[in-house]
């Protein structure tokens, strides 16, 4: 087994050893749920779909990844293991790729566990499964991008509270690159950079997947997204490690 | 015989201050170092850097001649490394936290097993072998870290008050395991339990300030007829006044 798998290993089993995982999973599933079926008007819709639950995905990860990925390193900071981590032989990245695939593998687990909803919609009528699983292979894609960025900024800070707020705010940009407020802001003034935030949203790219689209093109941006931020987070933690 | 450890002008900068200045010496096989020092003198600093942990202002640090910041994971291969204040996972047993640092070193199957066992035997800690970490005294824990050091018996052992927190009889059982180890490896200690270094030591290295004030065996030291505790008193205070 590959280094990084084994840390990916001890790392999620870290997850289940505490609250973190069942406090995020409940969390999580409570909320999805709600949203769908209030503010997603899922039976009132008349349609057999998740497009209510796929459409709060990126909104409700915005606030539950960070709070995942705060805790990534400045806990083995906290606890003085990274010390313990770093010195044993193993490349540097593969202990940044295995804390990435623990969290990823975690975030999956999460979202398996709204497989209630693909039955209810089973049940109800006769849906698209091929969209519906499309539209879950975005959701681990829009996980796996706020991971990436939510684990380089906390390599970069002991503070777990500037960790998670960084990485909302950067989340959100990310997110909201691509919203009619701020494109059509910018296509009246800048149109340059306009084009440039509609290439960059993680939730442009997101609604192809809900709509049954999984493209080379989507696929290529968010694996260099997520490869890009592993990179800073190495990158990062080479320099920060022993602050 | 090349030595294990080869230490040539370390040096660590950090921000307005140098906490490491300097700093040369090597160790063979069979020789155990004691690094002495007042608290903030540089102890777990050079130990971090030989440890490949942070990268040094200049200078290099090679572990069985590989250097540790071009070749790092050659160089941790050979070494065990106790960190100062013996980090551990809290949540993982104790068997689970040595499977997965010998899962990393490489061992598997039964192999794996005998390594841990082979640790747990070592540092006494078959009774408690699946208790999680967090639920252990200091003693323990302490004893936990060392047997991740020893685990893989490596050629170079480092480690950072590796006494520290343990009862005067768990103080002498690691002594005695430092003892028994020493002829096969190269070992340095950091402690600042003076009488450590006359029990274990074959040779003490004094830090104060960053550079290396006294490079003796123990005996040597107390051969004027002054104590360690004087001398070691004597060379790290005068340094002080030196600098006021």
């Amino acid at each position: 087994m590959a280094p990084a798998l084994i840390v990916a290993r001890r790392e999620l089993s870290g997850y289940f050893a505490t609250p973190v995982a069942y406090v995020f999973i409940v969390i999580f599933l409570v909320l999805a749920g709600a949203l769908t079926f209030t503010l997603g008007n899922f039976f009132g819709r008349g349609q057999a779909d998740l497009i209510p639950f796929f459409s709060f995905i990126p909104w409700l990860f915005l606030f539950l990844v960070p709070a995942l990925t705060m805790r990534l390193w400045a806990e083995e900071r906290r606890l003085g293991t990274i010390e313990l981590l770093l010195t044993l032989p193993l490349p540097q990245w593969q202990a940044v790729l295995g804390k990435f695939l623990a969290a990823w593998a975690f975030c999956g687990i999460a979202l398996a566990l709204t497989f209630p909803l693909w039955i209810t919609v089973n049940v109800l009528g006769t849906p698209d499964n091929g969209v519906i699983l499309s539209g879950y292979v975005g959701c681990l894609m829009v996980a796996g991008a706020y991971l990436a960025l939510g684990a380089a900024i906390s390599a970069g800070t002991k503070n777990q509270v500037v960790a998670f707020v960084l990485a909302v705010a950067l989340c959100f940009v990310f997110a909201a690159a691509g919203s009619p407020v701020v494109t059509e802001f910018l296509d009246t003034r800048i149109p340059q950079l306009a084009e440039l935030a509609r290439a960059l949203s993680v939730a442009d790219r997101f609604g192809g997947f809900t709509r049954g689209v999984i493209s080379a093109r989507d696929i290529l941006f968010f694996a260099s997204f997520i490869g890009f931020f592993l990179f800073v987070n190495a990158v990062v933690l080479d320099h920060r490690k022993a602050d | 015989m090349a030595a294990l450890i080869e230490i040539e002008r370390l040096t660590k900068r950090f921000s307005g201050f140098t906490a490491v200045d300097d700093v040369s010496f090597t160790v063979a096989r069979g020789e155990v170092l004691g690094f002495l020092g007042p608290n903030g003198a540089g102890k777990s600093t050079t130990m971090r850097m030989l440890a490949g942990f942070m990268p040094p202002s200049a200078g290099t640090a090679r572990i069985c001649g590989a250097d540790v910041v071009d070749q790092p994971v050659a160089a941790k291969r050979n070494l065990g490394f106790l960190p100062e204040g013996a980090p551990t996972y809290p949540e993982m047993s104790v068997t689970g936290f040595l499977a997965f640092t010998g899962r990393i070193r490489g061992f598997r199957g039964s192999e794996l097993d005998d390594r841990v066992a082979h640790a747990m035997l070592l540092t006494q800690l078959e009774g408690v072998r699946l208790q999680p970490i967090e639920t252990l005294s200091k003693g323990f824990k302490r004893r936990v870290g060392l047997a991740q050091a020893l685990l893989h018996d490596p050629p170079v052992l480092v480690l950072d008050e590796p006494t520290d927190g343990l009862d005067p009889n768990q103080k002498h059982e690691v002594r005695e395991l430092i003892r028994r180890m020493a002829p096969e490896k190269a070992i340095v200690i950091s402690t600042h339990i003076l009488e450590e270094v006359g029990a274990v030591c074959s040779r003490a290295i004094i830090i104060a300030r960053g550079r290396i004030v006294v490079d003796a065996a123990p005996t040597v030291l107390e051969e004027s007829g002054r104590s360690l505790e004087e001398v070691f008193r004597s060379l790290t205070l005068g340094n002080h006044e030196e600098a006021a």
